[in-house]
């Protein structure tokens, strides 16, 4: 069983047009112990989806339908009361931005404490021991002193480490990692990711990588799934994906990321045109305004292509995709 | 650290100084009257007034005559109001202090509480019936002008329903020192204190909210709800301890505006005679010496407010700290 | 299945509901939808009706509300009734004026301690009450706008003259300069060259309220101006060599429109309650003038026997000050940039 099994979410708010669906019939799963890349653009719904099955979306804005089952449990139907024992406990966050996402009148390590008295009974010195371990095992550098600092001292990097220990501070199973590294310099970003690996081996956890970043899904994911204007596209193992994207969304992601080797382009590939705006009405397939390879029949609704482990909503069958491909910026 | 007090201090003096010059201006420079006139009040007989004249020098230059009035107030200490003839000016001030003490000490108890209770609930139950009716009570209480609000509380506990349970036990006018009895002081202040505090927990519930609702769309209460924390935890110790930082300081410029003076309308309807009401029948008496004492004792704590709000900003606010 | 892989241009989309609209229509439409302020300003408009009818409904009834009339009678039920009667209260001594009729033919909110018509007083009071509130407001965003602007865009030595002297001024409680520049002021008449303003003229209150509240507005004015002078498009102007007062109308004072408006309904509302309590204490308006807060002071020794002479002018205040406190914030909130949750 999966531990984490969402199906048909979709999660539209009120807004002074009317309902705006945001996210459409999505659908992914998270095993135990693998990582599951949530790649797209931004607005693309990644984000929101996630929040959404944690229930940290304004109910009265926002109505949410679907399933999302969590070791068995459905966690759409749970009262607030039960939500909040999972959430931090059983699933963690760790949010975008580590600039904001510490709240600036309390120390790290008040905050980190704070969460495991929210859900465990331990004494105040074994929470504050359990603090410093963390922080050591995210390699903040003299994390006693780091324990009673406030997080407008430490650098983003830092933040983002602390953020990433107070998320573990009560062992998850399942880790939501959202773009953990979009608001990192470059080199910091490959410290956070080699954390998050080495995290993920010694505490066991399972992890859903937000991410419009294809690099760092190529690099830590296990299965990914390809997110466009609220929905799931492609869905499938991270080689079978990269190696052989089915989804002409897939392909244009692909392209535009610059060559390491090979003859050097004249122009760097982006994909023409802007995604739909939420509220647009989309009867068939979403990406079809942009999409090199439409025809009539995309208009639509695309029909589900594969039933393993790989699959992408398309028209194009397994013979028509070589040549489509042809038409999308250099082949990869 | 020892330069930016000094440089504070600086400010203040700096602040104080202009604001005596102000003071003076208005009461000497106004063309139009006669300020020798003016301090000897009215029905005051020639010699008097050209006597006066002489005193404070008049016939000199402006400077000299705010040098010589400064000098009267503050070192020699020995100016005396020209109206209550013979009686010195500060020992005037101090005695009224007591009042507006505790009339803005107790004032500020109630709108505290009132209007964190009205901020919180009003947050916490956004868009509700309730937040729409404190919403509404609020911008009533700043909508009526304090002075009628007394009028109105007078008009009910010690006419209309005196004779009732409710307001049997409010005294007549007037402030009782608390040496003389506690129980008297106490109830006397009562109905001026929450007078008082109306206007104020309007006020400061209205910018609670504003503030705690904003606090909520910031990305760290989303990490605090991650954290499964409890709703009331998230609301009091991430919400309101960031909100509670522009409170604080308003709290401390209002606080300082008041026990200078700016409860004088307050203290005329209750007939408390505190420095706000000392202030405005030495201001209808055009009683000099007395306003010049108690407008800069007013711009005193206003200035002293300000600084001890910013400092305490350093304090509470781990951002700003060094 | 097989398809044909069909090489015309995909069919476009439809476009999304609603077209583009400036900012200023759109906050015109998000206030307009409001419906508590589509309520405050029928409110004020009918508060402003009223009073400006006032000499309408005077002459209406036949009396002359500034004139005393202790010994008039009126009409009721046929009958002529003294208009100050025996006290039936307290030692039964004096008179006491009669109380409200609640018929609009006269006294309807009864008569006052010279026997006036309340009703009638209270329109012209609220007359020179708006007025006073109106005149000051302008006044008061147009230095402050003038002083916000100088000191933010200039900056320097200029900009720190004219924040010490704002802060100084602000320094000093607000309704104690108010008294003071009050009572100086009454007791002179000031020649200005141009024109004079007597001791008795409105003008004093106005001129005193505008400039009390310059510091309120001038500061948040001037921080604008900062931030807005450190804009990419500003200094985008000011690299192509524009000229100043170019950039201040054209880019400056249009961005500088929101935050001056917000403050229109807030400044009314503090004008009418400073003006109220300025004429309350009797250094405000001046009789024969009257206002709302001249009112409630004559009703002041009637409190326990005539209520409603205080009470009338009093309720007129909130229920004005309310709309425009009501008003006030949702211009604030349908001028937000950041706008509502979709």
């Amino acid at each position: 069983m999966s531990l984490l099994d969402v199906q048909n979410l979709r999660v539209s708010f009120t807004s002074e047009a009317g309902p705006v669906t945001a996210v459409h019939d999505v659908s992914f799963r998270v095993d135990a112990g693998e990582v599951l890349g949530i790649v797209g653009e931004s607005g693309s719904g990644k984000t929101l989806s996630l929040l959404s099955v944690l229930g940290l979306v304004d109910k009265r804005v926002a109505t949410v339908t679907g399933q999302a089952m969590f070791r068995g449990q459905s966690l759409l139907d749970l009262p607030d009361r039960e939500m909040r024992r999972i959430r931090g406990r059983d699933i963690a966050l760790i949010s975008q931005d580590p600039m904001t996402a510490l709240t600036p009148v309390h120390t790290i390590g008040a905050q980190i404490v704070e969460q495991i008295h929210a859900h465990e009974r331990v004494s105040r010195a074994a929470a504050r021991a359990r603090a410093v371990a963390l922080l050591a095992d995210v390699r903040i550098p003299s994390p006693e002193k780091a324990l009673d600092r406030y997080p407008h001292e430490l650098s983003g990097g830092m933040r983002q480490r602390a953020v990433i220990a107070m998320a573990l501070s009560c062992n998850p199973a399942l880790v939501v990692a959202d773009e953990p590294t979009t608001a990192l310099d470059t080199t910091v970003q490959a410290q956070v990711l080699d954390l998050l690996r080495a995290l993920r081996q010694s505490h066991g956890s399972s992890v859903v990588l937000i991410t419009h970043d294809m690099g760092v899904v190529a690099e830590m994911a296990d299965r990914v799934a390809v997110m466009y204007a609220g929905r799931v596209v492609e869905t499938g193992p991270v080689a079978n994906v990269f190696n052989q994207p089915w989804h002409p969304y897939t392909w244009g992601l692909l392209a535009s990321i610059p060559p390491l080797t090979g003859a050097r382009q004249g122009r760097l590939y982006s994909i023409p045109g802007m995604p739909p705006a939420p509220g647009t009405l989309l009867p068939g397939c979403a990406y079809v305004a942009r999409c090199p390879a439409a025809m009539a029949v995309c208009h639509t609704p695309p029909p589900e292509q594969g039933n393993g482990a790989h699959r992408a909503f398309c028209f194009l069958d397994a013979s028509q995709r070589a040549a489509a491909r042809q038409k999308v910026g250099a082949l990869t | 650290m020892l330069a930016t007090i000094t440089a504070r201090l600086a400010q203040m003096v700096f602040v104080m100084f202009g604001i005596s010059v102000l003071v003076f201006l208005i009461f000497f420079a106004t063309p139009g009257s006669d300020p020798a006139a003016r301090i000897a009040g009215r029905n005051a007989a020639p010699e008097t007034v050209e006597q006066i004249r002489q005193e404070f020098g008049f016939d000199r230059a402006l400077p000299v005559q705010y040098a010589i009035m400064m000098k009267r107030l503050f070192i020699t200490r020995d100016l005396t109001s020209f109206v209550n003839r013979g009686q010195k000016v500060i020992p005037q001030v101090l005695d009224a202090v007591p009042a507006t003490l505790s009339l803005v000490a107790g004032a500020a108890v109630l709108w505290v509480l009132g209007s964190l209770f009205v901020g919180v609930v009003a947050a916490a139950m956004r868009d509700t019936v309730v937040d729409r009716g404190l919403m509404i009570l609020s911008l009533i209480g700043i909508s009526m002008p304090v002075f009628w609000l007394g009028e109105v509380m007078n008009l009910m506990s010690q006419s209309r329903f005196h004779d009732t349970w409710l307001f049997s036990w409010v005294p007549g006018l007037g402030y009782v020192p608390l040496s003389e009895s506690l129980g008297g002081w106490f109830k006397a202040l009562v109905i001026p204190w929450i007078t008082l505090a109306i206007l104020y927990i309007g006020i400061y519930g209205r910018i609670l909210r504003a503030n705690l609702i904003e606090a909520y769309s910031e990305d760290y209460i989303r990490t605090a709800r991650a954290k499964g924390l409890s709703p009331t935890r998230i609301m009091l110790r991430h919400a309101l301890s960031t909100s509670l930082l522009p409170f604080v300081t308003m709290f401390g410029l209002d606080f300082g505006a008041l026990v200078g003076g700016a409860a004088l309308l307050t203290e005329v309807v209750f007939g408390l005679n505190g420095v706000g009401r000392l202030t405005f029948h030495a201001l209808q008496n055009l009683d000099l010496p007395v306003i010049l004492a108690t407008v800069i004792y007013a711009s005193f704590f206003v200035v002293a407010a300000n600084a001890i709000v910013d400092m305490l900003y350093a304090v509470i606010d781990p951002r700003v700290r060094k | 299945m097989s398809v044909q892989i069909d090489n015309s241009q995909p069919a476009p989309l439809p476009l999304a509901a609603g077209t583009a609209r400036g900012p200023w229509a759109t906050a015109v439409r998000r206030l307009m939808r409001n419906r508590s302020a589509v309520a405050s300003v029928l409110a004020l408009l009918m508060v402003a009706l009223l009073t400006l009818l006032a000499p309408l409904y005077a002459s209406y009834l036949g009396v002359d509300p500034f004139r005393s009339n202790l010994r008039g009678t009126i009409e009721i039920a046929g009958e002529a009734v003294p208009v100050m009667q025996q006290s039936t209260s307290g030692l039964g001594l004096g008179v006491t004026p009669i109380g409200p009729t609640w018929s609009p033919g006269g006294y309807m909110l009864g008569a006052d301690n010279q026997g006036r018509d309340v009703a009638a007083r209270l329109l012209y009071g609220g007359r020179n009450s708006l007025y006073i509130a109106t005149a000051a407001t302008l006044i008061c965003l147009v230095l402050a706008t003038l002083i916000g602007l100088v000191a933010g865009f200039m900056g320097g030595v200029v900009d720190m003259v004219l924040s010490r002297i704002l802060d100084v001024l602000w320094a000093f409680p607000v309704y104690l300069l108010a008294i003071s520049l009050s009572i100086v002021l009454l007791t002179s008449t000031i020649d200005l060259g141009l024109f004079t303003i007597t001791a008795g003229s409105l003008a004093l209150p106005i001129f005193i309220i505008g400039i009390i509240y310059v510091p309120y507005v001038a500061r948040p004015v001037r921080a604008r101006v900062l931030t807005l002078r450190q804009s990419e498009f500003v200094l985008a102007a000011v690299g192509l060599g524009l000229p100043t007062h170019r950039i201040l109308r054209r880019d400056i004072l249009p961005n500088l429109m929101p935050t001056i408006i917000v403050f229109v309904p807030i400044l009314l509302a503090l004008a009418i309650v400073t003006e109220s309590a300025l004429s309350y204490l009797s250094i405000g308006v001046q009789p024969p003038d009257a206002s709302w807060g001249t009112i409630i002071q004559d009703g002041q020794t009637l409190l326990y026997s005539r209520p409603i002479v205080a009470l009338a002018p009093g309720i007129a205040i909130v229920i004005t000050v309310l709309a425009l406190n009501v008003l006030g914030d949702a211009v604030r909130d349908s001028l937000d940039p950041r706008g509502q949750v979709p």
